[in-house]
């Protein structure tokens, strides 16, 4: 027999021969479901509350991030600043000229397939993002049109992160049932809070170990 | 490794780590709390977590099926491993596929039950521990104590002292005018392992979750480092335990709510990372995934037992357990050590056949807080008791008289917190008035590395058992007390932003 075989053949048997055991009793109505939530819920509809919002902002801030909220026209300015003495930015592919500052002197890397010794030398990032959660101050990137593969936001030390007010949903169930949804599903995400961080010493927390140490927000109200 | 009786008189007679150690359960059950009483539905959500792991136990076998298809359709290559052996062999074998000396690793339990380092040192194959804690772990040549904080044992100046002695051994050195200041000690981690990640050919990992519909592998964490290791290498493998599948994406919700929250206090962790398969241009273009049983069908079969299976690894069990506080991790002799090694061990292994398995079911005051923080609801004092009436019926006959007396007496005396509580204060009174009779703090002047008191002999049904065991003096206060005591009004500084 083949360990699959050998593996699945084990797991029958265990399931044949141990009675199944009455189900933990539900003590309280379940979480909402995806039908509720897509029912209730303007978020999932595109066109967060300014409440939503506002919690975003103090979520991800809560986590020491730079958060900054703007307009449209505001927001290559923002991003400049955000991207404060950087020398070089990669600018992933689909980044929208028109939401890009450069700071004076910084000069723009195209993603060519830059290996990670090269992406190492390259001093900041700057990306869209797919969807903000409020509840948590959480940025999660799909990796796709203006987002860049997944090591641009990771190598970096500094990233700038530009999120619409109207990607901001409530809460964890509305952000999985949009991706579930948008079929973002089988792509590689990340889900973002704050910048890297440890507690692995005396449970002191430093931000900033492996991935980027500054993490800016920008929001474009 | 010594029976759980034996390595908790070493544990508790080291000051240092009770201080470490009760610093730092306290301060993570205390973040915990924070954000648990934020989610106004959490005992709906724990219910669900249950329900979801349960319907997905129940049909195990079709959810890995389907689990293999999404992945292979999304062209990574699917592993099975009965134990183990199998298991280190196959990333051995990828290893060498690729001709490479050295991988860089994500930090996962099911890794380290398998003890995949020391197998694949065998085959002259380093394998770099990246988080944080388990790089000041292995460059001390050390074990791990906790499952989320596995360096938990170990203050700032022993981390400094490590850094320096040892990370010139296996690449860039600490620098020489290190501090113990935190942001210091983990700047210089960044620069060490930054190199590794740069030049790394193929990374090892495991999941948190794996969802059976569209193929992702979920990866929780803070640092960075499982980023570096999924993202920048050309080829990942991924050790998977079975029960780490869950039937649907939509499935996350559930436990990426109860998951952060429990473990780290967090309303979610820094990084969440998923992968299905490979994207084109994106990552490693070889991904393997090894599906992993080693004792898990075991469990699975076990009726009782089987709850075992729901665990998350939040470590939440850990940070609110009595015993688990006073001894520390590595009296377990385990990788999964507290509340949940004390089930899971004996229920992977099996009992009757090694004494420090059979001993963990009795690592335990069944006070029931570990039932009550798990976010999946696993009645681990249920399951306790369970595997103690099957490790005393395993030792009908061969077990040392008295021995099983002794371990049923224990069983008897614990099994409902009220008993508990009259029983402990009882042993803070009898000490007193033992130590007023013989002297003081030493009752027949027997003492324990460390120099803490011990006590010969337990009266009543204990004798026999104690006969051979010292057992630490009870501490004048009873915990109990201590507990209500100083629980109440500590100071909560440390730990970071809530
Ligand atoms: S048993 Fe429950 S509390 Fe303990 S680690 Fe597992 S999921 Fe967390």
């Amino acid at each position: 027999m083949t360990a699959r075989d050998d593996v699945l053949a084990r797991v029958r048997s265990a399931l044949h021969t141990a009675t199944p055991r009455p189900l933990v009793a539900p003590d309280q109505p379940a979480s909402r479901s995806p039908e509720t939530v897509s029912g209730t819920s303007d978020a999932t509809r595109g066109g967060a509350t300014s409440g939503l919002v506002d919690l975003f902002e103090e979520r991800v801030a809560d986590y020491r991030a730079v958060v900054v909220r703007c307009t449209e026209a505001e927001v290559a300015d923002a991003v400049r600043h955000g991207l404060a003495d950087s020398g070089t930015v990669v600018v992933p592919d689909g980044f929208p000229d028109d939401l890009l500052g450069l700071p004076t002197g910084a000069r723009r890397v195209t993603d060519d397939g830059l290996d990670a010794h090269a992406l190492d030398a390259v001093d900041a990032v700057v990306t869209l993002a797919t969807v903000g959660i409020a509840e948590t101050g959480t940025i999660i990137l799909d990796h796709g049109t203006g987002q860049g593969r997944r090591a641009l936001s990771l190598v970096p030390d500094r990233h700038v992160c530009v999120v619409r007010a109207d990607q901001v949903v409530a809460d964890v169930p509305e952000a999985v049932t949009l991706l579930d949804r948008s079929g973002a599903a089988t792509r590689p995400m990340t889900w973002i809070s704050g910048p890297s961080a440890t507690s692995d010493i005396e449970l002191d927390r430093v931000e900033g170990v492996h991935g980027p140490r500054t993490l800016h927000v920008v929001i474009v109200v | 490794m010594p029976p759980f009786p034996q390595a908790a008189h070493t544990a508790l007679a080291d000051t240092q780590l009770r201080s470490n150690l009760r610093h730092a359960t306290h301060t993570i059950r205390d973040k915990r709390q924070r954000v648990v009483d934020e989610v106004d539905q959490w005992e709906a959500l724990r219910t669900k977590g249950a329900q979801v792991k349960d319907d997905m136990l129940a049909h195990l076998d079709e959810h890995l099926l389907t689990l293999e298809a999404s992945l292979t359709a999304r062209g990574a290559i699917v592993h099975w491993a009965r134990d183990a052996a199998e298991a280190c062999a196959i990333v051995a074998q990828v290893a060498t596929d690729h001709g490479v000396d050295e991988v860089v690793k994500v930090k996962s339990m099911a890794t380290q039950e398998i003890e995949l380092n020391e197998a694949l040192a065998a085959q002259g194959i380093a394998a770099w521990e990246t988080d944080l804690a388990e790089l000041i772990v292995q460059l001390g040549d050390d074990l791990p104590s906790h499952i989320l904080v596995p360096a938990i044992h170990r203050n700032r100046s022993e981390i400094r002292q490590i850094f320096l002695d040892h990370m010139a051994g296996s690449g860039r050195p600490a620098p020489a005018d290190l501090t113990d200041e935190p942001r210091e000690l983990a700047g210089a981690a960044r620069l060490h392992l930054r190199e590794k990640f740069l030049r790394a050919k193929v990374a090892v990992s495991g999941a948190n979750f794996a969802v059976a519909e569209t193929g992702t592998l979920v990866v929780v964490e803070s640092e960075g480092n499982g980023r570096m290791c999924l993202t920048l290498p050309e080829v990942l493998i991924s050790v998977v335990g079975i029960e780490k599948v869950l039937p649907r994406f939509a499935d996350l919700d559930t436990f990426l709510q109860l998951l952060p929250r429990s473990s780290t206090g967090e309303r979610m962790n820094p990084y969440t990372s998923m992968w299905s398969g490979i994207t084109p241009g994106d990552g490693p273009q070889e991904v393997h995934v090894v599906l992993l049983d080693n004792g898990r069908t075991n469990v699975l079969a076990d009726e009782v037992g089987r709850q075992a299976l729901r665990c998350i690894r939040c470590s939440a069990c850990l940070n609110v357990c009595p015993v688990y506080e006073r001894t520390g991790g590595h009296a377990y002799g385990s990788v999964y050590p507290g509340p949940i090694g004390a089930i899971l061990v004996p229920l992977l292994k099996g009992v009757g056949h090694d004494a420090q398995v059979d001993s963990l079911p009795y690592a335990s005051s069944l006070c029931g807080r570990c039932y009550e923080v798990c976010p999946v609801k696993i009645d681990i004092p249920e399951v306790l008791v369970h595997l103690r009436a099957e490790v005393v019926d395993a030792h009908r006959d061969g077990w040392p008289t008295g021995m099983d007396l002794a371990m049923r007496a224990t069983s008897v005396l614990f099994a409902d917190p009220g008993r508990m509580s009259l029983a402990v204060k009882a042993s803070g009174v009898a000490n007193r008035v033992v130590a007023g009779l013989t002297g003081l703090p030493g009752v027949h002047g027997r003492s324990l590395p460390g120099g803490r008191a011990a006590i010969g002999r337990l009266p009543g049904p204990g004798a026999a058992w104690s006969d051979a065991r010292d057992l630490p003096v009870p501490p004048r206060t009873s915990f109990r007390t201590w507990w209500t005591q100083t629980h109440g009004g500590r100071d909560e500084t440390a730990g970071g932003r809530s």
